[in-house]
């Protein structure tokens, strides 16, 4: 999409503002609507459109699908990890409430903010990667 | 002048499948299925679903819409005529909708307090959820910690179905190379 000036400019001014839509969500959600799966899509969306724009290969420049490809499992890594990690510590799987021993309301926050990295991960690298396979079949 | 608000975005959605039924064009078909998909997540945010919505936004009218663009890509941009009669396809999907519209006369009021789902645990969740972890927004606490494992598992599904559709186009994608080594006929 060379000629599309237009595009290309309006996309290059929304696409921090995608990214940071999407951070916002992540880290807000523990007080308003949101969290991992929808950042995650959010963050998927403004990569596509990226790639839109500036093509496939400019945007397998920034990530790789090799990364993509270790991301997705270790979120899904990150989550099962803060189980097993409050086992080690004592707790159920997933009690949070060891995460902190002297305020089990920070281990609380702790805990949501973890599990909610790993779904973030898991989430957006999913879709974009399955955005790759299908972008780049078309060759 | 919700009940209106509604009514109309039902009324558009309804129009949008129609739509999606009649054209034959699939670029056509694509493009009315993302504002299918926008329509919903506006209607989902009337509903108060606001995750729920941005979730469809993105999904449904952004990225799906793409990979269906790039589908189309790879093959003709014009539905085959039917070769068989869409009578009984027709007829079987008018049932199913009958079946459907039959169960939600069985369903509570919208919002209805007195409900199963909202009286039993959902207040339990409600009283205890603050006190206990201190995140304001219950549908986190509830998500993420009380039932953390479930949240678990739709990540593992969410990897589970993307490590499948790897396998499934990288499979092919491989294939495809070969033959454009050989003669293409």
């Amino acid at each position: 999409m060379r000629g599309h000036l237009i595009l290309r400019v309006v996309s290059k001014i929304l696409i921090p503002f995608l990214l940071m839509f999407a951070l916002y969500v992540q880290f807000h959600g523990d007080f308003g609507p949101g969290g991992g799966f929808q950042a995650g899509v959010i963050v998927a969306a403004a990569f596509v459109l990226y790639a839109l724009i500036f093509g496939l290969r400019a945007m397998q420049k920034i990530i790789s699908p090799a990364l993509l490809e270790i991301a997705v499992p270790l979120g899904v890594l990150i989550y099962a990890g803060v189980g097993v990690y409050t086992w080690i510590l004592g707790g159920n799987f997933l009690d949070y409430n060891m995460l902190d021993s002297h305020d089990p309301s920070h281990g609380q926050h702790l805990g949501v903010l973890l599990v909610e990295a790993g779904v973030l991960l898991t989430v957006s690298s999913t879709m974009l990667l399955i955005f790759y396979t299908f972008a780049g079949r078309g060759r | 002048m919700e009940f209106l608000f509604n009514l109309i975005l039902l009324l558009f959605l309804a129009a949008v499948t129609i739509g999606i039924i009649g054209v034959r064009n699939l670029f056509a078909v694509v493009v009315l299925s993302g504002a299918y998909s926008f329509l919903m997540a506006t209607l989902l945010i009337a509903m108060d679903a606001v995750d729920v919505g941005m979730t469809e936004a993105a999904v449904g009218a952004g990225v799906s819409t793409v990979l269906l663009l790039s589908a189309l890509h790879l093959t003709n941009t014009e539905e085959a005529p039917a070769k068989h009669s869409n009578v009984l396809p027709m007829a079987l999907a008018l049932l199913t909708g009958a079946a459907l519209v039959y169960g939600t006369w069985d369903l509570p009021r919208y919002g209805d307090p007195d409900t199963p789902m909202n009286s039993y645990v959902g207040d339990e969740y409600l009283e205890r959820s603050i006190p206990e972890t201190t995140i304001p927004n219950v549908v986190t606490s509830v998500l993420a910690s009380y039932r953390g494992y479930d949240t678990l598992g739709e990540t593992a599904v969410i990897f589970t179905a993307g490590i499948g559709v790897l396998m499934l186009l990288y499979g092919r994608r491989r294939k495809g190379d070969d033959d454009e080594g050989g003669d293409r006929s």
